[in-house]
């Protein structure tokens, strides 16, 4: 547990798994950037695997002004004791005022860990983070500049905003794909500092022996516009109507968890609290009721078009465009329009 | 080789029945309000220690934090199969964020001395934090293994175990002891034992006793479960409740659905021609 260390650096978490960065670990640079700018320190980034310093231009580009790097042969697959040591030892030598990390299942297995033995706060799952002065209700101390972690918490039916006054580092997991991945800027500059730290042999006590990981089919978060189907729907034949709405519109189909469950389409189009999160431009809702699960994962996006028979299914209160009506009807004349106007 | 397993259960809200009715003015929610459940991925750590329990031998003991109402997540465990059930209860334990009930789970853990897997749920629907496992993992000095989803296979001093890593799965072997949160179960979990319910259906924690004669009564018959205090478990009171906890909730504000911007859409060729024009106007399309 560390004293507040105002002059402290902002530092991301670099997640990667093969020599592959985390797309989060990229939005979570962006955001550290603008909160070092308004702290007036440095941004930093740490990077622990095994022969991953080439990785530290991308992230210097994102808004890194020092990534350092701790290289192992011991961190070349994630466990938890080693990640947890190098993350560690770096913030017990140069005491960040603020880590934070991706709230991906790897982050939310090595934060919290990391937390417990700095005995510090961690905020799991943040969907914003700002930094304000507060004051602390009890003692009425006024307390400058705390990052305020901001997350849905009781199932997403409240919003809490969650600070940490003087165990320092304050710490956060934040959600993938809330924060805007911001341009790289390639002429950016910045240091790469090669750090050692031991790991030693009784850190290895979880030895990964065989992994297996699933190839996405579709890139949900990379889409400019998704159409979602629902329990609605009814069927994975009726689905079709959903790729060919999506297919004029040059997006890409995604699923409540209903329309997954009920095996009308594949896992990996899920969106939602257990699905994946999204914001495109446009998101059209087709025979989703609009569940607080649902919505978790899709209601940034900038525009929502929801179709639905119910009119007081929950998803039109934060639709743009609502349409009241049975897919198999309104479908065809979306389709339809956006055909004669060739987009 | 037996083991000997702990299982991490906590009694939460069951936040899918929220409604308005369950909001305080101050948008923070009445708990009072809501169904008082079983936190349901705790009953999938439950099942994996029952499961490791059948293959193996060893035993099943039931920890959980709460107030004394949470002696009914106890019973519903001795139904189902656990040998042995703990609650501390204590207000001092009370507003503890991840990082102090990390903190008593593992000074209770160490009371009941030895265990070769704890188990607990990945997270809990009130909170929904996924840290208590991991920080608890780390105040006993103990490896983790998270998003558990079968246990392969045991060894005097290892088990092996397939575990979720978000884009798939992957084997994993750990030495023992280690802290494993459960995401799913390859089988369901088991229901309550008709035998199991006649036995403890009168189990009681003291808090729930009402006369001495009842308690001597209740030890007699082995129906006495155990609850627990700080001292109890020798816990240092800075490092619990409000005191231990550095984060501090600093505002809570109910989700109101906005509706700025809202347009009804008629679902006729015009109604839907008028929309694909604004989305092409305000270059969303197009
Ligand atoms: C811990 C947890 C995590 C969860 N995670 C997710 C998640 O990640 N993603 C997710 O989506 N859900 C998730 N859920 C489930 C969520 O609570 C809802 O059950 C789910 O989103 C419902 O999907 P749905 O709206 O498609 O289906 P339903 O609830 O079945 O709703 C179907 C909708 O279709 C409408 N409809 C019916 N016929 C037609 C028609 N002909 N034309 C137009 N509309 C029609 C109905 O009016 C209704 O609104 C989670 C739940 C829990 C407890």
């Amino acid at each position: 547990m560390t004293k507040p260390n105002r002059q402290g650096e902002v530092w991301v978490f670099a997640e990667q798994q093969d020599g592959q960065l985390h797309d989060v670990s990229l939005e979570l640079c962006g955001r550290a950037r603008l909160l070092a700018n308004q702290l007036g320190v440095t941004m930093g980034v740490i990077l622990p695997g095994n022969n991953v310093e080439s990785l530290a231009s991308t992230l210097i580009a994102h808004g890194a002004d020092n990534v350092y790097v701790v290289d192992c042969p011991r961190l070349a697959q994630f466990t938890t004791l080693p990640y947890a040591r190098a993350v560690c030892a770096l913030i017990d030598k140069y005491h960040p005022q603020i880590v934070i990390y991706g709230a991906t299942p790897l982050g939310r297995d090595l934060a919290p860990r990391v937390a417990s033995e700095m005995r510090s706060g961690m905020t799991a799952d943040c969907t914003d983070l700002q930094i304000e002065n507060v004051i602390d209700p009890k003692t009425k101390t006024e307390h400058e500049n705390l990052l305020l972690q901001i997350r849905p918490a009781f199932g997403g039916n409240i919003i809490a905003t969650i600070v940490n006054y003087d165990q320092w580092p304050q710490m956060a997991t934040v959600r993938e794909g809330v924060m805007p991945l911001l341009p790289a800027d390639a002429n950016r500059t910045g240091r790469v500092i090669r750090e050692n730290v031991e790991i030693s042999e009784a850190l290895m006590a979880v030895r990964v022996l065989e992994r297996h990981v699933e190839q996405r089919k579709v890139n949900l978060k990379a889409s400019r516009i998704i159409v979602a189907g629902g329990g609605g729907i009814g069927s994975r034949e009726n689905f079709e109507l959903i790729y060919e709405l999506a297919g004029v519109l040059g997006g890409v189909v995604g699923a409540s968890r209903a329309a997954v469950d009920s095996g009308f389409i594949g896992k990996e189009h899920q969106i939602g609290q257990t699905g994946t999160t999204v914001r495109p431009a446009l998101y059209v809702a087709v025979g989703i009721s609009g569940a607080i699960q649902h919505r978790a994962g899709m209601e940034e996006s900038a525009k929502i078009i929801a179709v639905n028979t119910d009119p007081e299914a929950p998803i039109f209160s934060i639709a743009h465009y609502g349409i009241v009506g049975d897919y198999a009807d309104v479908l065809p004349k979306m389709i339809k329009a956006i055909r004669t106007r060739n987009l | 080789m037996a083991y000997n397993s702990i299982v991490c259960i906590k009694q939460v809200p069951d936040t899918a029945k929220i409604t308005a009715d369950a909001m305080t003015a101050e948008g923070t929610v009445n708990r009072a309000a809501l169904p008082a459940i079983f936190n349901p991925e705790d009953l999938y750590a439950l099942e994996a220690a029952l499961g490791v329990k059948e293959r193996f031998g060893g035993t099943v003991t039931v920890l959980s934090m709460g107030p004394p109402k949470a002696a009914s997540i106890l019973r519903d465990s001795l139904y189902r199969g656990a040998d042995r059930a703990i609650l501390i209860t204590d207000r001092r334990a009370a507003g503890s964020d991840t990082l102090a009930t990390g903190y008593i789970l593992a000074k209770a853990i160490e009371t009941i001395g030895s265990y070769d897997m704890i188990f607990c749920g990945r997270q809990a629907i009130d909170g929904d934090t996924a840290q208590v496992g991991p920080q608890c993992a780390e105040k006993l000095g103990i490896p983790q293994v998270t998003y558990l989803e079968e246990f392969l296979n045991g060894e005097a001093d290892r088990v092996r175990l397939r575990r979720n890593h978000g884009n798939g799965w992957e084997v994993v072997e750990s030495t023992l002891p280690v802290l494993i949160t459960v995401v799913s179960t390859p089988d369901a979990v088991r229901p309550w034992a008709a035998r199991r319910v006649m036995k403890y259906k009168k189990a009681r924690i003291p808090a729930e006793v009402i006369s001495p004669e009842e308690l001597e009564s209740l030890k007699a018959k082995g129906l006495l479960l155990e609850q627990w205090t700080m001292e109890d478990i020798h816990a240092d009171f800075d490092r619990c409740g409000l005191a231990g906890s550095p984060t501090k909730v600093y505002r809570i504000q109910s989700v109101v659905l906005t509706k700025e911007g809202f347009s009804k859409v008629e679902p006729t060729e015009d109604g839907i021609n008028g929309m694909i024009h604004e989305l092409i106007t305000d270059r969303t399309l197009g």
